[in-house]
């Protein structure tokens, strides 16, 4: 249990860029990178978690209850969107290339290239 | 390289990389265990300032200048494919056949719509307090206007979301952000600093500077998510390339128009 | 409890993530990254993370899976050169 939340941040990664790789579709490619990014979240939350803690907004909680770390899910949440806006540019770049060449594998794009 | 020699490479370089990650993994502070001397900090700092909600606190006061950063790359990514999606030369503008919807899934999108966008304002509003913020209110307010492509058609979507004001609300949330670091130094402290009075703890307006900038990021993110999402649909459902491009011509022109 | 919670959302995120990356084709990878997005949120949710969670349910399970969707369309229907190779197939 200790270990596993570390693992399983790790294991995303790995299989992300494995994608990545492999990939003979750039709209494919550019799902892989998106898995790839979750693997940070996984991550940086995990790090985070403190066994027994809530949620650190105190709205409705004593002034010394015991949280999360706030750091870290502050630096995920932005990240999430801004993350978004970037696979959306991605996206569009993927739609202009598939417009100038007709295609979305990227070796027959480097074919064209050499 | 072959695709084979790459797939080699690659488990090559993965199996270094995996030993090197368990061998990170190891030494970090374990899961679950109560060492956070940063989120400790970062809580003291949030109560300092009367900010109920600690995340919203990192993000608009103890980081607002890394959140500027964030949302300039927000900004240019939006812009960058909104140039890259527009209508190029030789592009035809195909108007969207009218797409039938059954009446239980209208007046259910219908319902929902409002409700989804009060939802999405709320937790703008709130974000000081409750979980939620203009991060993730403003990706909420964005989809749910899109909920009228799902109840009605392209055609009333088009109707209600006019593009410019949206493009101008995206540029003036990210004024918005940097007019209140400037004012701030004008107030004569750092970019940035919460200058502004405190207010009382765990209400709409505690926090001081939290909530200016946190409604400024709502606009944002909303915004330009509809932006985004509009460029997309755009080149989706009505843009055809041009007769005669790579030798191929509109093949799927009978399957547009509709709800994707 | 938590803590079962919680492994068991992390095994579903190792799952769906392997899924979405093994599957080839754009269209199903797309349902299977909103799967994912609903995992991650589930598992935020669980590591008591709601603003993170709230930002993943919105971004992860419709905007992202949707604008591969729409990228996926034009680039089928806009020129025929991977529609013919799909036929050919």
């Amino acid at each position: 249990m200790t270990l596993l939340p570390y693992l399983v941040a790790g294991w995303i990664f790995l299989i992300g860029v494995y994608g990545l790789v492999t990939s003979r579709n750039l709209i494919h490619t550019v799902g892989c990178l998106s898995v790839t990014q979750s693997s940070t979240y996984v991550l940086l939350l995990a790090i985070g978690y403190r066994d027994g803690g809530t949620a650190p907004v105190y709205a409705a909680l004593p002034k010394d209850a015991r949280v999360v770390d706030p750091v870290v899910q502050a630096l995920t949440l932005t990240d999430i969107v801004v993350g978004a806006t970037v696979t959306a540019l991605l996206l569009a770049l993927v739609t202009q290339l598939h417009k100038r060449h007709g295609t979305v594998d990227p070796d027959e794009l480097l074919a064209l290239k050499g | 390289m072959t695709r084979r020699g790459r797939l080699v490479l690659f488990l090559a370089a993965a199996a270094v990389v995996a030993v090197l990650l368990v061998a990170a993994f190891l030494g970090l502070p374990q899961f679950g265990g109560s060492h956070h001397p940063y989120g400790d900090r970062a809580v003291r700092a949030a109560f300092a300032h009367h900010t109920a909600n600690a995340v919203a606190a990192v993000n608009f006061d103890q980081r607002a200048f890394d959140t500027l950063g964030e949302e300039s790359i927000l900004f240019a990514a939006v812009l960058g494919a909104m140039v890259l999606l527009r209508q190029t030369t030789g592009e035809r503008r195909r108007p969207p056949r009218r797409a039938r919807v059954s009446p239980p899934i209208r007046r259910l999108g219908m319902v929902m719509l409002p409700v989804a966008l009060l939802v999405g304002l709320y937790v703008v509003a709130h974000g000081q307090i409750t979980p939620g913020g203009g991060f993730q209110g403003g990706v909420v307010v964005a989809t749910a206007l899109h909920l009228l492509y799902v109840a009605a058609d392209y055609g009333a979507l088009e109707r209600i979301r006019p593009l410019s004001p949206y493009e101008i609300g995206d540029a003036a949330g990210e004024a918005a952000y940097v007019v209140t670091g400037i004012s701030t130094v004008l107030a004569g402290s750092a970019f940035l600093t919460n200058v502004l009075p405190l207010g009382t703890f765990g209400t709409l307006t505690s926090g001081g500077t939290v909530v200016l900038l946190n409604a400024a990021v709502g606009m944002e993110v909303a915004c330009g998510v509809v932006v985004l999402l509009a460029s997309f649909l755009d080149q989706a459902v009505e843009i055809e390339a041009p007769p005669g491009n790579n030798g191929a011509g509109p093949a799927e022109a009978a399957g547009g128009g509709g709800n994707a | 409890m938590t803590d079962a919670l919680i492994v068991v959302a992390l095994l579903l995120v190792a799952v769906t993530a392997t899924a979405a990356v093994l599957n080839r084709e754009p269209l199903r990878q797309a349902l299977v990254l909103s799967f994912l997005g609903l995992a991650l949120a589930l598992l935020f949710a669980f590591v008591q993370a709601p603003d993170v969670s709230l930002s993943q349910l919105a971004v992860g399970s419709a905007v992202t899976p949707l604008m591969i969707v729409l990228t996926v369309r034009k680039v089928r229907g806009g020129s025929g050169n991977d529609a013919r190779k799909e036929e050919e197939r």
